[in-house]
């Protein structure tokens, strides 16, 4: 028996189950995503929860560490199923493998393993893979109704397993740009505003499709705030940001500026709000420093989407505002019990 | 309807106080072994009064308190008292203390004593009636009452507002107080006029949590039926609702300031028991030999007892009928109690409850992960202080920080550690670097006193040697200006200073001649054989301290 | 050409004359790095560094004469303080001093034969006694140096470990295991 010391009781409540309610929160987003675009996406978040867990458990075991309790804290699931959930279902098998792992063994266990890391493992992950697999990282699916072909479940698995097209189909048949993108080139090309959201791949609010997908998010983020797994401090900050600044711009000339809820439901924006820059191991503790934070997460997030020559801004939002974390929570220090003012 | 104010953070635990309310408070039999330790308040512990062996009576005083911060203690029935030696007490540390060791004659035999009117009676001489009465806060820290009671002015106006009657009680399983209140309610508000008096203060609140209904009904009736213009009020159940910090807050929206007291904004508070038992003291006379103890958990007969100070552990959970799988017993509630070491272990008293534990009762908790960062633990603050933050520093030592972080305004009531997903002992942690950075100050003050010392010595030595440089200096010139007055024509320094030494020989043979002889010559036998004994063992010793540096050389070369 | 000579020179005069000022006015008396050092050592004056107190030992390390290892009553502590105030790498202590644990004096009066020579060794005046008078350790006073040991004729002088008290317990690091026992 070990040190017995009060105090003797507590809740039951565990960072096992606090990861698994994360995970119960996106299965209503990856319904829809599977309702919209097909299975491809089971695939990819397949592949990344085994390379997850596997390379977890090597790191774990080469950092001499025990492997069962880790394992089972179901944080290396989480990393794995956001990065799948930012990633094109439809890429190559190795590009999600190599995406989690770097995440896991280098953003995660090299700076000490859970609750050390100071960068977001998942934002790590898609930012190495989009810096050196542009390409791959293009291939994303149209929902369905929109492509000029479509794939079977097996031919996608084909595809993504082996590279193999069925005959005489081209990538750029089967994959198109996502929502954000596209209005970037048309942007560029000078056309109106109206014109682009007139094209197929938007919907009622944001991208055909992917706008649901958001929407699946928000639902499980609401989820998260109402079992108080997350404070409502980041998604509102955030939210309002991207919001507040995307109006500024829409304001001050709606032909070349999108609507703010426009920015809200493409990309990564909700998934971001509720699950990325919630993350508690990478975000402020304290509340000043969580609004803080997620404000300049959604600033960054606007002008690398419209002014940046990356398609989404969420990822590096992430990294760029990890990085400022420590000073944040250190300039934000909540007033002490019977202390006068701040504390410096 | 008074506006109750809120303090950040807090849980609610389950309350667990509804097993050990079902029957009033009884009576335990007389033990056959009572163990009272000179320790049983913060502060300084009492000197030992009588010796082992001594026949004493019941409240008769054994422990005399012992510098500022310390109380009384007393015999808590008659009896002889068998040993005044180190016995186990509950402690986090295990280690033992002293007590005095009292088997008790049965005849409950008090020693005389009296009651006082208050009224007709100075403040400080009540204080020291206290002190000496061994009235020491009943609700967990032991703070000796009298201190509290003490209250200087700054200035003319400064005043106590309110004093406040916590008889919250927000720690789980613990029902001493509900108990107490709803029985002796009167008792309790005479007291509470008492302590007014004594701290001339304004008004007197009594904080009930309102998970007590029986406790408030009793209270409130009490008070009417004194005609006192006191005030029971209700606040919210919440832990740690009961701190003193925390419900000076509820109640009048005050914080009090870091390192500083309730007097200084005020207010003062006592616990509830402690008003009793300094109704008791003043207004029978009689002195602190017993308490209320919930004893609860993992037992058949949960219940509350009034108990003798000193009775061991044992007799109390055999009352209690703990059944089978009982593995362990914790003195104080399952948030802030302290497991014990042993159940031969003394009743003190801040011991308000036993609780009888089993692997079934308080699971162990789930493995510790690292900190994630989750903030439940800021969140359930009641210091607003953020204890992931605390927590790195503490366990990477970076003490400094920890206290720049307001370690020091912890009140380790342990609702971090109650929500913690990683279940990481952040109590621990902080008692730990507290008790870390408390020793380094120590250490820095006594290292700075042996500075202190050391040059004031290196200064001494310097100073002497100038005040004997100087001495010798004015001889001379002396000597010189008195040859110069004699013999002003030929100096010759050679024999001019030899009368002088001559006539200091001749001093000294006259003294030497007139000192009788003492005992070295002819000495009488047994002196002889004192000498020879001594010289034998300086001799032993000498040989034993060469062995034990041959031994330690050895062994170091090993 | 010119114009830029002069404005540099100006920078340099105003700056010197700047620097210069501050010299006078800011002069610190005596070396500040020595009171720095000093405050870390344990001031027991034991000379086990080989120098004659704890403010040479002090001395001698600010002018990079003494290795900040030979402070046997300070610890390991001591030297990562040391480390860390001077900014250079920690070094263990040398092969033969053995880290002793915290220790008063004890004189054993049956033996004592009041020579006064301890309390002559004494550094912090911490013996009273006088001449053919039995001697005591004011044993709060004490720092364990150990330098009225040798000294004793009689060898009456022993050095007695301070055992934990109730009262100076302190708190231990938490130990728990990540995993359940396997």
């Amino acid at each position: 028996m070990g040190a017995f010391f009060s105090p003797f009781i507590s809740q039951p409540d565990t960072v096992s189950r606090i990861m698994f309610k994360v995970l119960l929160a996106l299965v209503p987003g990856i319904a829809l995503y599977v309702w919209y675009f097909g299975p491809a996406i089971l695939v990819s978040l397949t592949l990344a929860s085994l390379t997850a867990l596997g390379t977890e458990a090597l790191m774990l075991k080469l950092r001499n560490r025990p492997i069962a309790p880790f394992l089972k804290d179901n944080s290396a699931l989480v990393t794995g199923w956001l990065l799948a959930l930012s990633i094109p279902p439809l890429a190559p098998w190795w590009l999600i493998v190599v995406g989690t792992a770097f995440g896991i063994a280098i953003a995660k266990h090299l700076y000490g393993g859970l609750g050390n890391n100071p960068f977001s493992p998942a934002m790590v992950g898609f930012a190495v893979l989009i810096i050196s697999f542009p390409v791959q990282m293009t291939q994303w699916l149209s929902p369905h109704g929109l492509g000029a072909v479509e794939l079977g479940f097996l031919e996608q698995l084909k595809y993504i397993f082996l590279g193999v097209l069925p005959p005489n189909m081209s990538l750029d048949a089967i994959t198109m740009a996502t929502p954000l993108d596209t209005l970037k080139t048309h942007l560029h090309l000078d056309e109106p505003i109206k014109q682009i959201f007139a094209m197929p791949i938007y919907g009622r609010l944001a991208g055909q499709g992917s706008e649901m997908v958001s929407l699946g998010f928000l639902l499980g983020g609401l989820y998260l705030l109402a079992t108080r797994i997350i404070s409502w401090h980041v998604p509102v900050a955030y939210l309002a940001t991207l919001f507040v600044t995307a109006g500024i711009f829409h304001l001050a000339d709606p032909s070349h500026y999108a609507v703010p809820l426009f920015h809200w439901f493409s990309g990564a924006a909700l998934l971001g709000a509720f699950f990325i820059f919630t993350d508690p191991v990478t975000s402020p503790t304290t509340y000043k420093g969580k609004l803080i934070y997620a404000a300049g997460a959604g600033l960054i997030t606007y002008l690398i989407r419209v002014f940046g020559s990356f398609p989404d801004g969420v990822a590096f939002a992430t990294l760029l505002m990890n990085i400022c974390v420590p000073l944040i929570v250190l300039y934000t220090q909540p007033r002490v019990f019977g202390k006068k003012g701040k504390r410096s | 309807m008074r506006t109750l104010y809120q303090f950040h953070g807090g849980i609610h635990p389950p309350g667990n106080k509804a097993q050990s309310t079902q029957c009033g408070i009884t009576r335990v039999p007389l033990p056959s072994r009572l163990v009272i330790p000179f320790r049983q308040h913060a502060g300084e512990a009492a000197k030992p009064a009588v010796q082992a062996g001594e026949h004493v009576l019941k409240g008769q005083l054994i422990g005399m308190p012992c510098g500022f911060v310390s109380s009384a203690v007393h015999a808590s029935t008659s009896g002889t008292i068998a040993a005044i030696d180190a016995q186990p007490i509950a402690h986090p540390s295990g280690m033992p203390d002293l007590c005095a060791t009292l088997i008790p004659d049965g005849k409950e035999e008090w020693f005389p004593h009296e009651a006082v009117d208050y009224r007709n009676s100075d403040p400080a001489d009540l204080r020291q009636r206290l002190r000496m009465a061994g009235v020491v806060g009943l609700g967990g820290a032991g703070f000796p009452s009298d201190l509290k009671l003490r209250f200087l002015r700054l200035h003319p106006s400064q005043k106590i507002d309110t004093l406040i009657l916590n008889g919250a009680e927000c720690e789980p399983y613990i029902t001493c107080d509900d108990m107490l209140m709803r029985e002796r309610a009167a008792e309790i508000v005479q007291g509470a006029e008492m302590l007014r008096f004594i701290l001339d203060a304004g008004e007197v609140l009594v904080a009930i949590e309102d998970n007590k209904p029986q406790a408030i009904t009793a209270m409130r009736q009490a008070v009417t039926e004194s005609k006192l213009p006191f005030e029971v009020v209700v606040v919210p159940t919440i832990y740690p609702g009961g701190s003193a910090k925390q419900l000076i807050r509820v109640l009048t929206g005050l914080e009090v300031p870091s390192g500083k007291l309730p007097t200084d904004i005020g207010v003062q508070c006592f616990n509830v028991a402690t008003v009793y038992s300094a109704y008791r003291a003043l207004a029978q006379g009689e002195l602190l030999l017993s308490r209320i103890v919930t004893i609860t958990g993992n037992v058949r007969h949960a219940q509350n007892f009034e108990v003798l100070l000193g009775t061991p552990v044992q007799e109390l959970v055999a009352l209690g009928e703990a059944l089978p799988d009982t593995d362990r017993y914790i003195m104080g509630g399952p948030m802030m109690g302290v497991e014990l070491a042993s159940l031969a272990v003394p009743l003190v008293k801040a011991g308000n409850c036993i609780i009888a534990a089993s692997g079934k009762l308080f699971p162990p908790a789930p493995p510790t992960l690292p900190c994630i960062r989750c903030t439940r633990c800021a969140q359930v603050c009641p210091a607003d202080l953020q204890p992931m933050d605390l927590y790195w520093f503490a366990q990477s030592r970076e003490f400094g920080k920890a206290q720049a972080f307001s370690l020091f305004d912890c009140i380790e009531c342990g609702a971090c550690s109650y929500v913690c997903p990683s279940h990481i002992p952040l109590v621990q942690y902080f008692q730990f670097a507290k008790s870390e950075i408390r020793a380094r100050a120590q250490e820095k003050q006594a290292a700075d006193h042996a500075r202190e010392r050391h040059e004031f010595r290196e200064y001494r030595i310097e100073r002497e040697k100038q005040e004997k440089a100087e001495k010798l200096a004015a001889k001379e010139q002396a000597i010189r200006q008195s040859r110069a007055a004699a013999t002003p024509a030929n100096p010759v320094p050679g024999p001019a200073i030899q009368p002088e030494i001559q006539a200091a020989i001749e001093r000294a043979k006259a003294q030497a001649a007139t000192v009788e002889p003492k005992n070295t010559d002819n000495p009488t036998p047994q002196q002889l054989a004192e000498i020879a004994g001594i010289e034998a063992q300086r001799e032993r010793v000498r040989d034993l301290a060469k062995s034990a540096v041959e031994h330690t050389n050895g062994h170091d070369k090993n | 050409m010119l114009s830029a000579l002069l404005v540099m020179a100006g920078i340099a005069i105003v700056l010197g004359a700047v620097l210069g000022y501050s010299a006078i006015k800011f002069r610190v008396e005596g070396n500040p790095l020595v009171d720095k050092i000093d405050a870390i050592l344990p001031q027991t004056q034991c000379g086990q560094c080989g120098y004659p107190g704890c403010r040479p030992y002090a001395a001698a390390i600010a002018s990079g004469e003494a290795d900040i290892n030979l402070c046997p009553p300070g610890g390991e502590e001591g030297i990562h303080k040391l480390a860390d105030l001077l900014g250079v790498e920690f070094k263990p202590f040398g092969g033969n001093t053995a880290i002793k644990p915290k220790s008063v004096a004890f004189i054993d009066e049956n033996v004592c034969i009041g020579c006064t020579l301890c309390i002559q060794a004494c550094p912090v005046d911490a013996i009273v006694g006088a001449a053919k008078q039995m001697h005591t350790i004011i044993a709060s006073e004490c720092t364990g140096c150990e330098l009225c040991v040798a000294p004793c004729p009689v060898d009456c002088i022993s050095m007695v470990p301070i055992r934990e008290k109730i009262t100076t317990w302190k708190w231990k690091y938490p130990v728990y295991s990540l995993a359940p026992a396997k």
